[in-house]
């Protein structure tokens, strides 16, 4: 109960946020923070919960903000509805590479998605006739404001955390739990492990290309180094699972905001107090960062939450 | 009509015969052992039976209708159930998350599966170890993990595969008296054990296999007094007396 209204409250307090905070700038790192939420934990269902470890979510994040894309440059038509069809396109190419990576376990899963990841990058970049190549697109944004993104942003955000949550509680939860915890054993027990396994695919891709269509709506401009980026998308939505907190279901939204706000924090040199060199650091202090959470907290920050309540309240004791 | 028929199974792996040409049917309500010396091919043969590995050839009959080339879960679902020798268990997951996520092999809501797995996990006395993390359990807790996750897919026949293997003397004669009390409730076992205690004790009819291939069949006291599988187990020499 007291977890409940504890929700509602933060729920409230998100709520209110672009009405009080004024500042185009916060609100745009929060907009982006809430899109790593969805991201984040897309992937967590596949990775934290199912167990396939995937190294190429930019297809789906790429093939969502392509779909928007190419609504308005190719059909004409609102990009909003290429939002509403990107998180389909994105399940529809979800179906390939599923058929094709599921028949691997373990890292060359793993492996088979990042070669996968660079495919669609290049097909991106070469397939000049339809992406437009390396120009990229560039459409017109709908709205001056950034408080309508802000709420789409967080009904996106807080759907994606609580459709896992549901999810997990159900059937289909236990099911990917077991296909994570021995595939052959959940087979034997009555566990159609191939059909489940495309479930978390599709489930992961549909929340991932719509959060990509949305990028495409509120930065109006892509092109494949960004959204097919194996560094800015792949990587990101696994070191903010991971530093959240794998198979947690608000793990990856925790962990959204601490690495949003820690790439902010280096790539605008400490906002703009400290030296020029510090915005070219912000990978290596991901790669630090990764490094500690992995030492110190290997289950991120939600998974060891009384680990660090129990640290810090040591310290706190001790001084 | 036999619940499970296998006919002329073969399993090879490339060159090697694992399983030759075994048949053998296991009538309702029996509890029906598979022996063997070490390397004779019983785990192959449940392996086939549930569609692990693929047989080479031969046909193997649930309720007279085949199940050859079935998908391992359809298998689960047709009603047979299987534990595995190297225990797999859903570590991670509590002892009850293990045995509710087979539940859900026939009912589709949680609470209906929470019950359920409730009632399997008193049958086998794992109802104290139910919150704890399935890794935590020793190895005989683990074995009656793999029993009670395969009852809570209410099976109608059930594959144990050496249930009593390391298991210290007081366990195996819980071991034993699980077993016997699953028989009671009407499901048909085939149970593979090295153990003659128990194989001895609980079965209703014996097949004896060596090198993949069928050596004797028929009660537990004639398979014990049978000369191929005395020569089997202990050699030439104590075959004639």
């Amino acid at each position: 109960m007291r977890k409940n209204l504890a929700l509602v409250v933060v729920g409230f307090i998100f709520f209110l946020f672009p009405l009080v905070i004024r500042s185009d700038y916060y609100l745009h790192l929060l907009i982006i923070a809430l899109m790593w939420v969805v991201i984040g934990s897309s992937w967590n269902l596949l990775a934290g919960y199912t167990g396939l470890v995937s190294f190429g979510h930019a297809i789906f994040f790429g093939t969502g903000a392509y779909t928007a894309g190419l609504f308005v440059t190719k059909l004409g038509i609102s990009a909003w509805w290429g939002m509403m069809c990107g998180g389909i396109v994105s399940m529809a190419i979800g179906v390939i590479v599923g058929s094709i990576c599921l028949r691997l376990r373990g890292p060359y899963f793993a492996l088979a998605t990042l070669a996968g990841g660079e495919i669609f990058r290049l097909l991106a970049i070469n397939w000049e006739g339809l992406t437009e190549g390396m120009v990229g697109i560039l459409i017109m944004q709908t709205f001056k404001s950034k408080a309508p993104y802000y709420y789409i942003a967080l009904i996106l955000a807080i759907l994606c955390v609580y459709v896992s949550h549901l999810l997990m509680k159900t059937k289909w939860g236990y099911y990917l739990v077991s296909i994570r915890e021995d595939q052959d054993a959940a087979e034997s027990l009555g566990i159609n492990t191939t059909l489940y396994k495309n479930v978390s695919l599709l489930i992961s891709a549909f929340f991932t290309g719509t959060a990509g269509a949305f990028y495409m709506n509120y930065m109006a401009f892509i092109d494949p180094e960004v959204v097919f980026s194996l560094h800015y998308i792949s990587i990101m939505a696994i070191l903010v699972a991971i530093v959240g907190g794998v198979a947690t279901i608000l793990g990856p939204a925790f962990g959204a905001f601490a690495m949003v706000g820690v790439q902010e924090v280096f790539r605008s040199a400490l906002f703009g107090a400290g030296p020029k060199w510090i915005s070219q650091a912000h990978v290596l202090v991901f790669g630090l960062l990764v490094i500690f959470v992995i030492m110190f907290l290997a289950r991120g920050i939600v998974g060891d939450w009384s680990k660090i309540k129990r640290s810090v309240f040591r310290i706190r004791e001790s001084t | 009509m036999a619940l499970l028929e296998v006919k002329n199974l073969t399993k090879s792996f490339g060159g090697l015969k694992a399983v030759n040409n075994v048949s053998f049917h296991v009538e309702e309500g029996e509890v029906f052992g598979l022996i063997g010396p070490n390397g004779s091919g019983k785990t192959t043969i449940f392996n086939c039976i549930n569609n692990y590995v693929p047989m080479t050839a031969g046909d193997i009959l649930f309720k007279g209708k085949t199940i050859k080339g079935f998908k391992t879960y359809k298998i689960c679902h047709l009603g047979i159930g299987r534990t595995f020798q190297v225990v797999k268990p859903l570590s991670r997951m509590t002892v009850l998350g293990n045995v509710i996520a087979s539940a859900f092999c026939r009912v589709n809501t949680i609470k209906e599966a929470q019950d359920e797995a409730y009632q399997v996990l008193e049958f086998c006395g794992l109802l104290e170890q139910q919150d704890k993390p399935a890794k935590s359990l020793p190895i005989g807790g683990r074995k009656r993990l793999e029993i009670a996750r395969a009852l809570a897919t209410r099976p109608e026949l059930l594959l144990l595969d050496e249930t009593a293997a390391g298991l210290n003397p007081t366990e195996l004669d819980d071991a034993i008296e699980l077993i016997t009390k699953i028989g009671d409730r009407g499901i048909t076992i085939l149970i593979v054990e090295h153990i003659m205690k128990v194989i001895m004790t609980i079965s209703d009819r014996i097949h004896a296999i060596n090198f993949g291939q069928t050596i004797a069949e028929g009660t537990a006291h004639e398979v014990a007094n049978n000369p191929a599988v005395i020569k089997a187990y202990l050699g030439e020499g104590y075959a004639q007396g």
